[in-house]
Protein backbone atom coordinates (compact mmCIF):
# COMPACT_ATOMS: atom_id res chain seq x y z
CA UNK A 1 0.00 0.00 0.00
CA UNK A 2 1.25 3.54 -0.76
CA UNK A 3 2.32 6.06 1.84
CA UNK A 4 -1.03 8.12 0.41
CA UNK A 5 -3.12 5.34 1.05
CA UNK A 6 -2.19 4.38 4.08
CA UNK A 7 -2.66 7.30 6.68
CA UNK A 8 -6.30 7.86 5.55
CA UNK A 9 -6.86 3.75 6.48
CA UNK A 10 -4.65 4.71 9.80
CA UNK A 11 -7.04 7.42 10.28
CA UNK A 12 -10.31 5.44 9.80
CA UNK A 13 -9.15 2.45 12.31
CA UNK A 14 -8.32 5.31 14.87
CA UNK A 15 -11.68 6.78 14.58
CA UNK A 16 -13.20 2.86 14.65
CA UNK A 17 -11.43 2.56 17.83
CA UNK A 18 -12.46 5.53 19.56
CA UNK A 19 -15.53 5.04 18.37
CA UNK A 20 -15.81 1.38 19.91
CA UNK A 21 -14.88 2.97 23.23
CA UNK A 22 -17.21 5.51 23.37
CA UNK A 23 -19.84 3.27 22.68
CA UNK A 24 -18.34 1.00 25.51
CA UNK A 25 -18.25 3.78 28.14
CA UNK A 26 -21.73 4.22 27.20
CA UNK A 27 -23.16 0.71 27.23
CA UNK A 28 -21.12 -0.28 30.33
CA UNK A 29 -22.73 2.91 32.28
CA UNK A 30 -25.88 1.88 31.68
CA UNK A 31 -25.20 -1.90 32.07
CA UNK A 32 -23.19 -1.48 35.47
CA UNK A 33 -26.02 0.83 36.96
CA UNK A 34 -29.03 -1.43 35.57
CA UNK A 35 -27.15 -4.37 37.28
CA UNK A 36 -26.36 -2.10 40.72
CA UNK A 37 -30.35 -1.72 40.64
CA UNK A 38 -30.97 -5.35 40.17
CA UNK A 39 -29.83 -5.77 43.51
CA UNK A 40 -32.69 -3.70 45.02
CA UNK A 41 -35.55 -6.48 43.65
CA UNK A 42 -36.84 -7.90 46.93
CA UNK A 43 -35.02 -5.05 49.22
CA UNK A 44 -37.07 -2.57 47.91
CA UNK A 45 -38.53 0.20 50.87
CA UNK A 46 -42.26 -0.85 49.35
CA UNK A 47 -43.39 -3.08 46.60
CA UNK A 48 -43.96 -0.15 44.16
CA UNK A 49 -40.57 0.82 44.54
CA UNK A 50 -39.19 -2.35 43.95
CA UNK A 51 -40.96 -2.16 40.96
CA UNK A 52 -40.19 1.11 39.87
CA UNK A 53 -36.46 0.33 40.41
CA UNK A 54 -36.77 -3.12 38.58
CA UNK A 55 -38.25 -0.80 35.66
CA UNK A 56 -35.42 1.87 35.61
CA UNK A 57 -32.81 -1.31 35.69
CA UNK A 58 -34.87 -3.19 33.02
CA UNK A 59 -34.73 0.24 30.83
CA UNK A 60 -31.02 0.62 31.40
CA UNK A 61 -30.01 -3.10 30.41
CA UNK A 62 -32.16 -2.58 27.09
CA UNK A 63 -30.21 0.99 26.39
CA UNK A 64 -26.95 -1.28 27.10
CA UNK A 65 -27.70 -4.49 25.54
CA UNK A 66 -28.43 -2.22 21.63
CA UNK A 67 -25.23 -0.31 22.66
CA UNK A 68 -22.96 -3.53 23.57
CA UNK A 69 -24.54 -5.07 20.01
CA UNK A 70 -23.38 -1.75 18.36
CA UNK A 71 -20.30 -1.70 20.01
CA UNK A 72 -19.18 -5.39 19.15
CA UNK A 73 -20.19 -4.85 15.31
CA UNK A 74 -17.97 -1.89 15.64
CA UNK A 75 -14.84 -3.67 16.82
CA UNK A 76 -15.27 -6.33 14.15
CA UNK A 77 -14.00 -9.20 15.98
CA UNK A 78 -17.42 -11.14 16.42
CA UNK A 79 -18.34 -9.73 19.92
CA UNK A 80 -21.91 -10.21 20.32
CA UNK A 81 -23.80 -8.04 23.30
CA UNK A 82 -23.01 -11.58 25.78
CA UNK A 83 -19.84 -11.91 25.45
CA UNK A 84 -18.78 -8.13 25.73
CA UNK A 85 -21.16 -7.80 28.75
CA UNK A 86 -20.27 -11.41 30.60
CA UNK A 87 -16.53 -12.31 29.49
CA UNK A 88 -14.41 -8.67 29.88
CA UNK A 89 -12.60 -8.11 33.15
CA UNK A 90 -12.94 -5.00 35.34
CA UNK A 91 -10.33 -3.26 33.22
CA UNK A 92 -12.14 -4.13 30.02
CA UNK A 93 -14.93 -1.70 31.64
CA UNK A 94 -15.31 1.67 30.59
CA UNK A 95 -18.16 2.60 32.45
CA UNK A 96 -18.11 6.05 34.63
CA UNK A 97 -17.06 5.76 38.37
CA UNK A 98 -20.36 6.61 39.70
CA UNK A 99 -22.24 3.78 38.06
CA UNK A 100 -20.33 1.34 40.02
CA UNK A 101 -20.59 2.94 43.83
CA UNK A 102 -22.58 0.64 45.87
CA UNK A 103 -26.18 1.23 46.88
CA UNK A 104 -25.97 1.89 50.11
CA UNK A 105 -28.97 3.15 51.51
CA UNK A 106 -31.88 4.39 49.48
CA UNK A 107 -30.49 7.86 49.51
CA UNK A 108 -27.46 6.91 48.31
CA UNK A 109 -28.94 4.96 45.50
CA UNK A 110 -31.51 7.87 44.07
CA UNK A 111 -28.57 10.65 44.55
CA UNK A 112 -26.43 7.83 42.39
CA UNK A 113 -29.28 7.51 39.77
CA UNK A 114 -29.94 11.42 39.59
CA UNK A 115 -26.52 12.34 38.52
CA UNK A 116 -26.67 9.88 35.98
CA UNK A 117 -29.84 10.51 34.97
CA UNK A 118 -29.10 14.39 34.53
CA UNK A 119 -26.09 13.35 32.73
CA UNK A 120 -27.74 10.78 30.23
CA UNK A 121 -30.45 13.32 29.47
CA UNK A 122 -27.29 15.81 28.10
CA UNK A 123 -25.35 12.85 26.11
CA UNK A 124 -28.54 11.42 25.18
CA UNK A 125 -30.24 14.60 24.04
CA UNK A 126 -26.88 15.15 21.52
CA UNK A 127 -26.38 12.28 20.96
CA UNK A 128 -29.69 12.43 19.11
CA UNK A 129 -28.61 14.38 16.34
CA UNK A 130 -25.28 12.37 15.78
CA UNK A 131 -24.13 12.07 12.32
CA UNK A 132 -23.96 8.14 12.97
CA UNK A 133 -27.18 7.17 12.68
CA UNK A 134 -27.20 3.74 14.65
CA UNK A 135 -26.36 5.87 17.65
CA UNK A 136 -28.86 8.94 16.84
CA UNK A 137 -31.31 6.26 16.93
CA UNK A 138 -30.44 4.47 20.24
CA UNK A 139 -30.30 7.42 21.78
CA UNK A 140 -33.88 8.64 20.60
CA UNK A 141 -35.41 5.48 22.48
CA UNK A 142 -32.70 6.10 25.40
CA UNK A 143 -33.75 9.76 25.81
CA UNK A 144 -37.64 8.82 26.75
CA UNK A 145 -37.04 6.19 28.98
CA UNK A 146 -34.14 8.68 30.40
CA UNK A 147 -36.94 11.48 30.89
CA UNK A 148 -38.83 9.11 32.86
CA UNK A 149 -35.64 8.06 35.03
CA UNK A 150 -35.34 11.67 35.95
CA UNK A 151 -38.88 12.32 36.79
CA UNK A 152 -38.43 9.60 39.09
CA UNK A 153 -35.05 10.01 40.33
CA UNK A 154 -35.63 13.92 40.90
CA UNK A 155 -39.12 13.85 42.40
CA UNK A 156 -37.31 11.23 45.31
CA UNK A 157 -34.52 13.84 45.57
CA UNK A 158 -37.33 16.59 46.99
CA UNK A 159 -39.28 14.34 48.88
CA UNK A 160 -35.81 13.17 50.64
CA UNK A 161 -34.47 16.38 50.59
CA UNK A 162 -37.15 18.24 51.78
CA UNK A 163 -38.46 15.79 53.87
CA UNK A 164 -37.61 14.46 57.44
CA UNK A 165 -35.00 15.73 59.33
CA UNK A 166 -33.74 11.77 59.16
CA UNK A 167 -34.15 11.83 55.22
CA UNK A 168 -32.49 15.08 55.13
CA UNK A 169 -29.41 14.48 56.25
CA UNK A 170 -28.86 10.92 54.89
CA UNK A 171 -29.30 12.58 51.16
CA UNK A 172 -27.08 15.11 52.17
CA UNK A 173 -24.28 12.83 53.31
CA UNK A 174 -25.22 10.61 49.67
CA UNK A 175 -25.04 14.34 47.63
CA UNK A 176 -21.73 14.79 49.70
CA UNK A 177 -20.01 11.19 49.22
CA UNK A 178 -21.28 10.67 45.54
CA UNK A 179 -20.44 14.08 44.38
CA UNK A 180 -16.58 13.54 43.67
CA UNK A 181 -17.56 11.14 41.40
CA UNK A 182 -19.43 13.98 39.02
CA UNK A 183 -16.03 15.68 37.58
CA UNK A 184 -15.33 12.56 35.85
CA UNK A 185 -19.07 13.17 34.16
CA UNK A 186 -17.90 15.55 31.71
CA UNK A 187 -14.17 14.75 32.21
CA UNK A 188 -12.88 15.17 27.97
CA UNK A 189 -10.37 12.76 26.75
CA UNK A 190 -8.71 12.04 23.63
CA UNK A 191 -12.02 9.73 22.68
CA UNK A 192 -14.40 12.27 23.40
CA UNK A 193 -12.20 14.96 21.66
CA UNK A 194 -12.16 12.48 18.35
CA UNK A 195 -16.30 11.48 18.42
CA UNK A 196 -16.81 15.13 18.59
CA UNK A 197 -14.31 15.94 15.49
CA UNK A 198 -15.86 13.56 13.54
CA UNK A 199 -19.59 14.89 14.33
CA UNK A 200 -20.88 11.38 16.58
CA UNK A 201 -21.07 13.35 19.52
CA UNK A 202 -21.25 16.95 20.78
CA UNK A 203 -18.23 18.54 22.82
CA UNK A 204 -19.13 18.04 26.75
CA UNK A 205 -18.83 21.26 28.01
CA UNK A 206 -21.88 22.85 26.48
CA UNK A 207 -23.42 19.66 27.77
CA UNK A 208 -21.68 19.94 31.10
CA UNK A 209 -23.13 23.49 31.34
CA UNK A 210 -26.57 22.43 31.05
CA UNK A 211 -26.03 19.65 33.35
CA UNK A 212 -24.65 22.13 36.36
CA UNK A 213 -28.05 24.32 35.55
CA UNK A 214 -30.23 21.52 35.69
CA UNK A 215 -28.52 19.95 38.58
CA UNK A 216 -28.74 23.19 40.55
CA UNK A 217 -32.04 23.46 40.28
CA UNK A 218 -33.02 20.13 41.01
CA UNK A 219 -31.01 20.86 44.25
CA UNK A 220 -32.98 23.83 45.26
CA UNK A 221 -35.96 22.37 44.65
CA UNK A 222 -34.51 19.49 47.56
CA UNK A 223 -33.42 22.06 49.67
CA UNK A 224 -29.98 20.29 49.59
CA UNK A 225 -26.78 22.05 49.64
CA UNK A 226 -24.83 22.31 46.42
CA UNK A 227 -21.60 20.11 47.09
CA UNK A 228 -17.92 21.93 46.48
CA UNK A 229 -16.18 21.45 43.32
CA UNK A 230 -13.68 18.23 43.85
CA UNK A 231 -10.79 17.27 41.76
CA UNK A 232 -10.59 15.19 38.86
CA UNK A 233 -8.69 11.73 40.36
CA UNK A 234 -11.92 9.14 38.94
CA UNK A 235 -11.21 6.92 35.36
CA UNK A 236 -13.78 4.43 35.25
CA UNK A 237 -14.03 5.50 31.59
CA UNK A 238 -10.27 4.63 31.09
CA UNK A 239 -10.90 1.40 32.60
CA UNK A 240 -9.11 2.09 35.95
CA UNK A 241 -11.94 1.15 38.74
CA UNK A 242 -12.98 1.30 42.51
CA UNK A 243 -13.09 -2.25 43.97
CA UNK A 244 -16.57 -1.93 43.85
CA UNK A 245 -16.97 -3.09 40.27
CA UNK A 246 -14.97 -6.54 40.35
CA UNK A 247 -17.58 -7.56 43.15
CA UNK A 248 -20.61 -6.37 40.74
CA UNK A 249 -19.20 -8.28 38.27
CA UNK A 250 -18.64 -11.55 40.15
CA UNK A 251 -22.27 -11.53 40.57
CA UNK A 252 -23.58 -10.52 37.07
CA UNK A 253 -20.91 -12.89 34.99
CA UNK A 254 -20.82 -16.02 37.69
CA UNK A 255 -22.90 -17.95 35.58
CA UNK A 256 -21.37 -17.21 31.85
CA UNK A 257 -18.40 -18.15 33.47
CA UNK A 258 -18.88 -21.20 35.55
CA UNK A 259 -20.86 -22.89 32.05
CA UNK A 260 -19.57 -20.70 29.32
CA UNK A 261 -21.85 -20.66 26.85
CA UNK A 262 -25.04 -21.67 28.60
CA UNK A 263 -28.08 -20.66 26.76
CA UNK A 264 -31.72 -21.24 28.46
CA UNK B 1 -27.69 -2.70 51.45
CA UNK B 2 -29.75 -0.03 53.25
CA UNK B 3 -32.82 -0.81 55.92
CA UNK B 4 -35.07 -2.56 53.45
CA UNK B 5 -38.59 -2.86 55.71
CA UNK B 6 -39.71 -6.34 54.56
CA UNK B 7 -41.74 -4.69 50.75
CA UNK B 8 -44.50 -3.20 52.90
CA UNK B 9 -45.46 -0.06 52.40
CA UNK B 10 -44.23 2.79 54.95
CA UNK B 11 -47.63 2.78 57.20
CA UNK B 12 -47.99 6.58 56.52
CA UNK B 13 -48.25 6.41 52.71
CA UNK B 14 -51.75 7.01 52.01
CA UNK B 15 -53.81 4.30 49.31
CA UNK B 16 -54.23 5.80 46.15
CA UNK B 17 -57.23 4.12 43.75
CA UNK B 18 -55.79 3.71 39.81
CA UNK B 19 -58.06 4.33 36.93
CA UNK B 20 -56.39 3.52 33.63
CA UNK B 21 -57.56 4.49 30.34
CA UNK B 22 -56.53 1.55 27.75
CA UNK B 23 -56.81 3.73 24.54
CA UNK B 24 -57.79 7.04 23.69
CA UNK B 25 -61.81 7.53 23.22
CA UNK B 26 -62.37 4.94 25.80
CA UNK B 27 -62.77 6.02 29.14
CA UNK B 28 -60.59 5.37 32.42
CA UNK B 29 -61.12 1.98 34.34
CA UNK B 30 -60.70 1.02 37.73
CA UNK B 31 -57.57 -1.40 37.52
CA UNK B 32 -56.42 -1.25 41.25
CA UNK B 33 -54.84 0.66 43.88
CA UNK B 34 -51.31 0.95 45.77
CA UNK B 35 -49.88 3.02 48.31
CA UNK B 36 -47.77 6.41 47.89
CA UNK B 37 -46.30 9.79 50.04
CA UNK B 38 -48.16 11.88 47.37
CA UNK B 39 -49.85 12.12 44.23
CA UNK B 40 -46.94 12.64 41.98
CA UNK B 41 -45.33 9.17 43.20
CA UNK B 42 -49.03 7.41 42.93
CA UNK B 43 -49.40 7.92 39.09
CA UNK B 44 -45.24 6.62 38.69
CA UNK B 45 -46.12 4.00 40.79
CA UNK B 46 -49.36 3.21 38.49
CA UNK B 47 -47.22 3.93 35.71
CA UNK B 48 -44.61 1.34 37.01
CA UNK B 49 -47.40 -1.29 38.87
CA UNK B 50 -50.30 -1.39 36.11
CA UNK B 51 -48.51 0.41 32.19
CA UNK B 52 -46.03 -2.01 32.29
CA UNK B 53 -47.11 -3.95 29.05
CA UNK B 54 -48.73 -1.26 27.48
CA UNK B 55 -52.00 -1.09 28.94
CA UNK B 56 -52.37 2.57 28.75
CA UNK B 57 -52.18 5.69 27.50
CA UNK B 58 -53.40 7.98 30.67
CA UNK B 59 -53.72 7.40 34.19
CA UNK B 60 -55.78 9.29 36.81
CA UNK B 61 -55.15 8.23 40.46
CA UNK B 62 -57.30 9.48 43.15
CA UNK B 63 -56.82 8.99 47.14
CA UNK B 64 -59.20 6.43 48.73
CA UNK B 65 -60.35 8.30 51.50
CA UNK B 66 -61.48 10.83 49.50
CA UNK B 67 -64.22 8.54 46.88
CA UNK B 68 -67.49 9.14 48.58
CA UNK B 69 -69.31 5.21 48.32
CA UNK B 70 -72.34 3.70 49.36
CA UNK B 71 -73.28 2.03 52.37
CA UNK B 72 -73.93 -1.64 51.55
CA UNK B 73 -76.44 -1.43 54.13
CA UNK B 74 -78.13 1.03 52.15
CA UNK B 75 -78.14 -2.05 49.34
CA UNK B 76 -81.61 -2.53 49.48
CA UNK B 77 -82.75 1.04 49.52
CA UNK B 78 -80.79 1.88 47.02
CA UNK B 79 -81.11 -0.85 44.30
CA UNK B 80 -83.81 -3.04 44.88
CA UNK B 81 -86.55 -0.69 43.63
CA UNK B 82 -84.88 -1.31 39.86
CA UNK B 83 -85.54 -4.45 40.68
CA UNK B 84 -89.19 -4.64 38.99
CA UNK B 85 -88.29 -2.23 36.38
CA UNK B 86 -87.29 -4.36 33.61
CA UNK B 87 -88.93 -1.88 30.98
CA UNK B 88 -85.82 0.23 31.72
CA UNK B 89 -83.80 -2.22 29.77
CA UNK B 90 -83.23 -1.23 26.01
CA UNK B 91 -84.22 -4.70 25.06
CA UNK B 92 -87.65 -4.73 23.51
CA UNK B 93 -86.77 -3.43 20.33
CA UNK B 94 -84.97 -5.32 17.34
CA UNK B 95 -81.49 -3.77 16.65
CA UNK B 96 -81.01 -3.62 12.77
CA UNK B 97 -78.03 -5.50 11.39
CA UNK B 98 -76.52 -2.49 10.36
CA UNK B 99 -76.02 -1.21 13.89
CA UNK B 100 -72.61 -2.32 15.27
CA UNK B 101 -71.75 -2.05 18.54
CA UNK B 102 -74.48 -0.79 20.24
Amino acid sequence: MSAGAAAPARRERALSEALFRYVLRLADTSLVLGQRLGEWVGHGPALEEDLALANLALDLIGQARLLLTYAGEVEGEGRDEDALAFSRDAPEFLNLTLAEQPNGDFAHTIVRQWLIDCWQLEIYADLAASADERLAAIAAKALKETRYHHRFSSGWLARLGDGTAESRSRTQAALDSLWRFSAELFAADEVDERMAAAGIAAPLAPAAERWRIRAAADLQAATLALPAPQPYPWHGKRGVHTEHLGHLLGEMQHLQRAYPGVRW
Amino acid sequence: MGDPSGGAAPADWPLYEVFIRSRSGLEHKHVGSLHAADARMAVEHARDVYTRRQEGVSIWVVRSADIVASDPADAEALFEPARDKVYRHPTFYAIPDEVKNL
